[in-house]
């Protein structure tokens, strides 16, 4: 198979279905990104597992991104994989704070702890997930680590005499 | 020793054992000799020929003290003997970036060991936090636990590692062995 005719098949397909779900669709040295409305995710999902052309049936990774300054502030980055038909796709997902995305656990179930990580480090809350709560940092952590509004040397405490104050910062 | 079913035997038992430590703690020709050079010496020698470290391996400095604890290096040969549990232990040998969550875990294992113990910052991240000065490290363990020795190294080796726990037989040996019963007693006091 070769790369046009998976692209026309991850791109053509996928617009087909979600005509009016899709905001924008690239695609960039053979990699397909579509971005897609939030509400409109776990159908966009279901649909990239069960359709006998695309077949994904491996959710490589979920990971956030925070473009602070722009409105909606977060994106939520899928990448999937399909491991009969060998091909990829990258779907987003744009939220603002407080917003919450669609959890896609039910679907695959290799994204939980995936959207954990997301929750932890951006605070981006998943809808729908079964164990929502910090995945690496401590429970009692204050803050989203990953977000460009925390310093990275973070807050002064009894463990770290170098980080910023939480004064300062305002 | 038989152990009787009494209680009361039991009571009257350790009653009479306390009396026997008293006398002997209060004996002045005893009293002499535990606080003589060479019996001080005695002690601190036994103390540093067998130090029973606990393994604390947190990243990658932790292979390093495993490969210090294999044939290659043998730490056994110095009397130092791996133990997995902070009751067994003497020095805990704190292996590696230490983060934020670990933080009260470390604390917590070092309040159970018992005294005399003490604590080998081995590499870079528990000396001072290395390359990590980040919001989830700990800047070195000193600021969780009274640290004895620093290693630097990144990891250190386990020559390295050697060289730091004869730092530490260095320093028991020059230590005051019946410093801590000094200060219980004065904390006795003071809580009386």
């Amino acid at each position: 198979m070769s790369p046009v005719d998976n692209d026309t098949v991850l791109v053509d397909k996928v617009r087909a279905a979600f005509r009016d779900k899709v905001i924008s669709t690239t695609v960039h040295r053979g990699e397909v990104t579509h971005l897609v409305c939030a509400s409109a995710l776990r159908s966009v999902c279901t649909f990239l597992k069960t359709d006998p052309d695309l077949r994904m049936n491996f959710c490589a990774d979920v990971v956030g991104v925070d473009y602070m300054g722009e409105t909606p502030r977060f994106e939520v980055v899928y990448h999937f994989y399909s491991i009969p038909k060998k091909h990829r796709i990258r779907i987003k997902v744009r939220v603002n704070e407080g917003e919450t995305v669609p959890s896609i656990t039910s679907i695959w179930a290799g994204a939980d702890w995936a959207e954990r990580e997301v929750y932890d480090m951006f605070g981006i809350a998943f809808e729908g997930h079964p164990n929502m709560k910090r995945i690496y940092l401590a429970e009692d952590w204050e803050g989203y680590p990953l977000r460009k509004d925390y310093p990275v040397r973070g807050y002064k405490d009894r463990y770290n005499p170098y980080g910023v104050d939480r004064e300062e910062k305002d | 020793m038989r152990i009787s079913d009494n209680p009361i035997e039991d009571s009257v038992l350790f009653t009479s054992l306390e009396s026997i430590a008293d006398l002997l703690r209060n004996n002045p020709i005893l009293k002499t000799v535990k606080h003589s050079q060479p019996f001080g010496d005695l002690v601190n020698w036994g103390r540093s020929s067998a130090l029973w470290p606990m393994t604390f391996g947190l990243a990658c400095c932790a292979i390093e003290m495993i490969a210090a604890g294999c044939s290659r290096y043998d730490t056994d040969r110095f009397g130092i003997v791996f133990r997995p549990s902070p009751r067994q232990s003497d020095v805990m040998v704190v292996a590696g970036t230490m983060t934020k969550k670990i933080a009260p875990a470390v604390k917590k294992l070092y309040d159970q060991m018992p005294e005399p113990r003490w604590v080998i910052a081995q590499g870079g991240c528990a000396s001072a936090g290395g390359p990590y000065n980040t919001y989830s490290v700990v800047q070195g363990t000193d600021l969780v636990v009274p640290v004895d020795v620093y290693i630097p190294g990144c990891p250190p080796r386990p020559d390295a590692l050697l060289f730091g726990f004869m730092q530490l037989m260095e320093k028991i040996r020059k230590e005051n062995p019946y410093i801590l019963e000094e200060r219980r007693i004065r904390l006795d006091n003071v809580s009386r």
